[in-house]
């Protein structure tokens, strides 16, 4: 985890560094504030994966010298099909189109999307296929 | 050509079965990676091919003086959909959305990507998005026309007016989300599903790419859905964030654009560099040179690649010329190192040129010329001679299609076999290949002469007195030949598919953990994985008697690994020695 955790480490520091530079250089906003939520998008995530680091046994995947049994077991829990995302993106889609072709299309959008979501969350209930 | 270990005889006492539905439903509901990889590089390469035939269009448009193929307005849109396809929706998908999605969770190790309903969505999110851009020609007004950079005031309601542009912008925004989620669901499986003892330092450089592409696509596309957001809101509720008439300013755009913009080049850049280091390594039989310095050479490009987005700016007149202009130079010590590392993994290795590494080598000698102009555009006083000039048009293009359609097609050529089990024909990827370099070079390198004599980009037309014609000519030319030799690739591809030659499991003698399992992968990728103890563990498994270089980590060799561990598979492996040994190994 300490590898993951310094490359985002690393994203941030950097970008603070060009964040305060170019502030005072340029005294810009627009540019000085993307580089600012830019270095946040690296300390943010970047310090926890460091906090838990450090309170955590290594992973299988961070030892070098890990033997391939180490990582038996259930690796985790994948659907193998499932006909939400499909429903999903098409109501995206079509919340996305109203806004050129009139609000009609939002309606269909919102009832696909709406049902997409709750398709979703029962089919990870229940652990279903399509 | 050497087949390497024979495929394993397996003996399973359970194994997973994929109890889907098949045919047209089992497209549509599938979340495999596989499938989704499959889905967004055939689509990725059919917008490739439209936005290809636009391109024709406007070659032939300009192969004489004031000429009538299209009309001004039918040439922008054609331009901007030409521009606007290859981007958003050909050179990023095809990479993090096609090759990346079926190779980044094999080399890993995994059985899927972190979150393979988000995988879907994002696939269905990218074609919904990429059908509305599309659609843009069936308006009234037609499509978009304002290029793919879509400046303001020109993209403004009055400008612009129409329904095109509006569904340009709907798509970008859709677009935009599906390559965020693609980004995070690339970052999530590369941090949290790698096999054991595949820690950071041995992923293959694909990989690694991968994730700082991810990382990158994280950073650079929420600015351009909320620049995108904000444009909307002024074209239609009269919000003025772009207007100067109601106290915004227009130039705003172009940092928020070329903040999203800058970092989007070295998306599309950045895993064609993995792609080629892989195929180098290869096909060259050799690890790859100066790992480490890969890792951080690919970091360093993307961090300095996020501070430069306003050297696309110099002429406004509002940006930081030394910062940028200085900022700009110092990508060109990152890409330096790769091309060292590239020559040196190269170096006395046992080359083999097959159609991948053909284009591997191309995609070096090709993008080098690309990124040295660029060396030249980022000193601003060159740069305000040659801006919006046939110069940049030739840069971006020598940079652009040297990374994605060169590398890329080096990874389609390289991992065909794994896609679907069956070789690409050497003869026909070969020809075309050649039809490319030299296309290529005849294409663009007058480009660069037009552009020093003074021919602007974007224009429909010009006299015959501005003696630009022969050079034109020329450029379209080589335009055809690249048409023809990207028709024999996609040629070569049905007829590997409706002609099978089987291609075995690794049939490149590769290095990496995706050429482990079978070809096409079976559900889950893997009944069984060779112990890593490298970041070439494939290799080290098929060669045990080969002597090893220094593999980049440090760690001593092992001779004849050693087949440990419990599961539910159980298979015979050959040893060294010829006969069969009954080993185990995990289902992982």
């Amino acid at each position: 985890m300490k590898v993951e955790a310094y490359v985002l480490l690393a994203i941030g520091v950097f970008f603070g560094i060009v964040c305060a530079l170019y502030w005072f250089l340029s005294y810009e906003t627009s540019g000085t504030l993307m580089l600012l939520g830019t270095m946040l998008l690296g300390l943010c995530p970047g310090s926890y994966y460091f906090w838990w680091s450090r309170r955590m046994k290594p992973r299988p995947e961070d030892n070098p010298n890990a033997e391939r049994a180490d990582g038996a077991g259930v690796v985790a829990t994948f659907p193998s099909s499932s006909i939400w995302p499909f429903v999903l993106g098409v109501g995206a889609a079509s919340i996305a189109l109203s806004l050129v072709i009139g609000f009609w299309t939002a309606s269909v959008g919102f009832v696909l999307a709406g049902a997409a979501v709750l398709g979703v969350v029962r089919e990870s209930r229940r652990g279903g296929a399509v | 050509m050497t087949l390497a270990a024979d495929r394993a005889l397996l003996l399973t006492e359970h194994h997973e079965e994929e109890h889907g539905p098949s045919g047209v439903l089992k497209w549509i509901t599938s979340t495999d990676h596989k499938v989704i990889g499959k889905s967004y590089t055939i689509t990725s390469l059919v917008f490739f091919c439209l936005a290809g035939l636009m391109a024709m269009v406007i070659r032939t448009q300009l192969a004489s003086p004031d000429a009538t193929l299209v009309n001004q307005h039918l040439y922008n849109e054609l331009f901007t959909m030409h521009g606007s396809l290859m981007l958003y929706l050909f050179a990023g998908p095809f990479a993090f959305g096609g090759l990346a999605n079926f190779i980044v969770p094999l080399q890993c190790g995994a059985p899927d990507m972190a979150f393979p309903r988000l995988n879907a969505l994002s696939y269905w999110l990218y074609l919904g998005g990429g059908l509305i851009m599309i659609g843009g020609f069936l308006t009234v007004g037609g499509a978009a026309d304002f290029g793919w950079v879509a400046y303001a005031p020109l993209s403004n309601a009055v400008n612009t007016p129409g329904a095109g542009p509006d569904m340009w912008i709907v798509a970008v925004a859709l677009t935009g989300f599906s390559a965020i989620f693609t980004g995070v669901n690339i970052a999530a499986t590369v941090f949290y599903l790698r096999a054991p003892g595949l820690t950071m330092f041995r992923l293959p450089i694909f990989t690694w790419n991968m994730l700082v592409t991810g990382i990158l696509i994280l950073i650079a596309f929420p600015v351009l859905t909320a620049a995108i957001v904000m444009l909307w809101c002024d074209r239609h509720i009269g919000s003025h964030i772009y207007t100067v008439s109601g106290g915004g300013v227009p130039v705003l755009w172009q940092n928020l654009f070329w903040f999203f913009g800058h970092p989007e080049v070295y998306i599309l850049a950045l895993p064609y560099f993995g792609i080629v280091t892989d195929v180098l390594a290869t096909f060259s039989r050799k690890p790859v040179f100066g790992y480490r310095g890969m890792v951080f050479a690919t970091i360093s490009i993307a961090a300095l690649s996020t501070s430069v987005w306003a050297h696309h700016m110099f002429t406004t007149g509002t940006a930081l010329l030394p910062f940028f202009s200085l900022m700009t130079y110092l990508i060109a010590v990152p890409t330096g190192v790769k091309f060292f590392n590239w020559i040196g993994t190269m170096w006395r290795g046992s080359i083999t040129f097959e159609t991948p590494m053909l284009y591997a080598v191309g995609f070096l000698i090709v993008f080098l010329f690309g990124g040295v102009t660029g060396i030249l555009l980022a000193s601003p006083p060159l740069d305000f001679a040659v801006h919006d000039t046939y110069f940049v048009v030739a840069h971006f293009h020598e940079v652009l299609f040297g990374s994605a359609v060169f590398g890329g097609f080096a990874g389609l050529y390289y991992w065909y076999p794994k896609f679907t089990g069956r070789m690409t024909r050497e003869a026909l990827g070969k020809a075309s290949f050649w039809f490319m370099f030299v296309g290529f070079w005849v294409t663009f390198l007058p480009q660069y002469l037009l552009g020093l004599h003074g021919m602007p980009r974007r224009i429909a037309e010009y006299s015959a007195a501005t003696g630009w014609l022969t050079l034109n000519r020329l450029s379209t030319a080589g335009a055809y030949l690249l048409f023809l030799s990207v028709a024999l690739t996609m040629v070569n591809l049905l007829v590997s598919w409706f002609k099978p030659v089987a291609s075995g499991d690794n049939p490149w003698d590769a290095q990496t953990l995706e050429w482990a399992t079978s070809s096409p992968p079976p559900h889950h990728n893997f009944f069984w994985i060779p112990p890593i103890r490298s970041e070439r563990p494939l290799w080290d498994y098929n060669h045990p008697d080969h002597t090893k270089l220094h593999q980049g980590n440090g760690h001593a060799p092992e001779r004849a690994p050693a087949l440990v561990g419990s599961s539910s598979v159980r298979i015979i492996q050959p040893g060294p020695g010829g006969s069969g040994d009954e080993t185990g190994g995990t289902d992982r």
